[in-house]
């Protein structure tokens, strides 16, 4: 019988690179998709060093800004676009994600993607959201960016550093740590 | 860095439990989930946030969740038991229960995770040093999507407790992973559910990372002796709450079929 209260959180542990990643979850779209975007990053901890055990998860609109009601996100197909990704981090602390620039879910909001940070050391997961730097006009409206402190919310844009590439790299605590959201239920 | 004593730990969990209890009797509300900033649990000091998460409402991205399916999880995967040649070493096991939101409506069709140690305490992981026995028979994860009424089920082995770093003699009790999802993103859960009476369990920095006992307790299945088959394995039930989601709830993903 479930007390009907919250069954409480504990961390993803350092062992679960066998279980949680998948073949291609890292590629919500294959990288020779016409509209193919890198999204990729460091993970790192308070000293600066990067984190070699922590595992992501993005999930997005596709890039007409719909979000996605397809199944089938453990076996990419390459066609699909369920707007959900995973990818673990590497020794470096390095993750990337193929996928789609995510169109504006409402006339409001700034086009962007949800993060999800799991680690060893972690006992709760974080959410976080990477925007894109191009997308001024939006985030002076974005209402989830308004909540944020203007001097930290520098943290949530991405960095362009190439065609097509946007570097999104995540500070878990320290100087330019990143901004982490709670949502209202 | 300085090696600590399991009792050096247990004193640190002892005073941030003492400090959670008299938050409680000062009227405030029992912590739900882990501290992320807990001390006794040594790598968590580089790796939780020091500033306040910032408080929004959901947007339609986490008010909706990835649809997984059937397409995406074969009904084999539920079983652990079979993946190989022959059936692991261990204490055969069922572990069943429901998943349920805050308002204790089924999660339907959703996709539960789970991973383990052998019955050795060992994992299939390369940065797994313990020298306990690999089970050539046993791999440790499995998948399966919940039904009409949030249920799951795995037949697996009861995973064994094994040795970590965190101080001298440190000891993880018996667990196994647990990942979900809900109707909503921000329902996501990544947990660990463990066996009644584990003798650890005052000892682990990682289970006493949530400071509420209540809390706590949760994450501890249940023996059922009408889960166990007769000659065949032993039963275990654990239901799993996910938080919210109260504004917009929806029918996943066959509401319409």
């Amino acid at each position: 019988m479930s007390d009907g209260r919250q069954t409480p959180s504990q961390t993803v542990g350092p062992f679960f690179g066998y279980a949680l990643p998948y073949e291609k979850g890292w590629e919500l779209v294959p990288p020779h998709h016409p509209e193919a975007i890198r999204v990729h990053g460091t993970v790192f901890d308070g000293n600066g060093d990067v984190v070699p055990d922590a595992i992501l998860e993005i999930w997005q609109a596709d890039s007409a800004g719909v979000m996605s009601s397809k199944r089938g996100s453990l076996k990419p197909d390459g066609y699909a676009f369920t707007g959900f990704g995973r990818a673990s981090v590497d020794l470096a602390g390095h993750y990337a994600f193929t996928t789609v620039k995510p169109g504006a879910t409402s006339a409001a909001a700034a086009p962007s993607v949800l993060v999800t940070v799991f680690a060893r050391g972690l006992t709760h997961h974080l959410f976080t959201r990477a925007y894109f730097p191009e997308d001024v006009q939006a985030h002076s409206t974005d209402t989830v960016l308004a909540a944020v402190p203007a001097d930290r919310r520098s943290t949530l844009l991405s960095v362009p550093d190439g065609p097509g590439s946007y570097r999104f790299d995540i500070r878990l605590q320290g100087e330019q740590e990143t901004v982490f959201l709670e949502f209202n239920e | 860095m300085t090696v600590n004593t399991q009792d050096e730990i247990t004193d640190e969990i002892l005073a941030i439990e003492a400090d959670a209890r008299r938050a409680v009797e000062a009227g405030g509300a029992p912590e739900l989930h882990p501290r992320r900033d807990y001390a006794p649990y040594r790598s968590s000091l580089l790796r939780h946030p020091t500033h306040e998460l910032v408080r929004v409402d959901p947007e339609e991205i986490e008010r909706v969740s990835p649809a997984f399916g059937h397409t995406d999880v074969s009904p084999l995967e539920s079983d652990l038991t079979i993946a190989h040649s022959a059936e692991p070493l261990g204490e055969r096991i069922t572990v069943s229960g429901r998943v349920l939101d805050g308002e204790g409506r089924p999660v339907r069709n959703q996709l539960v995770e789970i991973w383990q140690a052998n019955a050795a305490g060992r994992y299939v992981h390369k940065r797994d040093q313990h020298p306990a026995p690999l089970d050539p028979n046993f791999t440790g994860v499995g998948r399966v999507i919940t039904g009409d009424d949030g249920g799951y089920s795995f037949r697996t082995i009861k995973p064994g407790p094994y040795p970590w770093r965190n101080h001298l003699n440190a000891w993880r009790p018996a667990h196994i992973h647990f990942s979900l999802f809900g109707n909503a993103f921000t329902q996501r859960l990544v947990t660990q559910m463990y066996f009644p009476s584990d003798p650890l369990f005052a000892l682990d920095p990682i289970y006493q990372s949530i400071a509420d006992p209540a809390a706590r307790q949760r994450l501890i299945g249940t023996y059922d002796h009408d889960l166990s088959v007769p000659e065949y394995s032993l039963g275990y039930r654990w239901d799993i709450v996910l938080t919210g989601p109260k504004s917009t709830w929806m029918e996943s993903e066959d509401a319409h079929e």
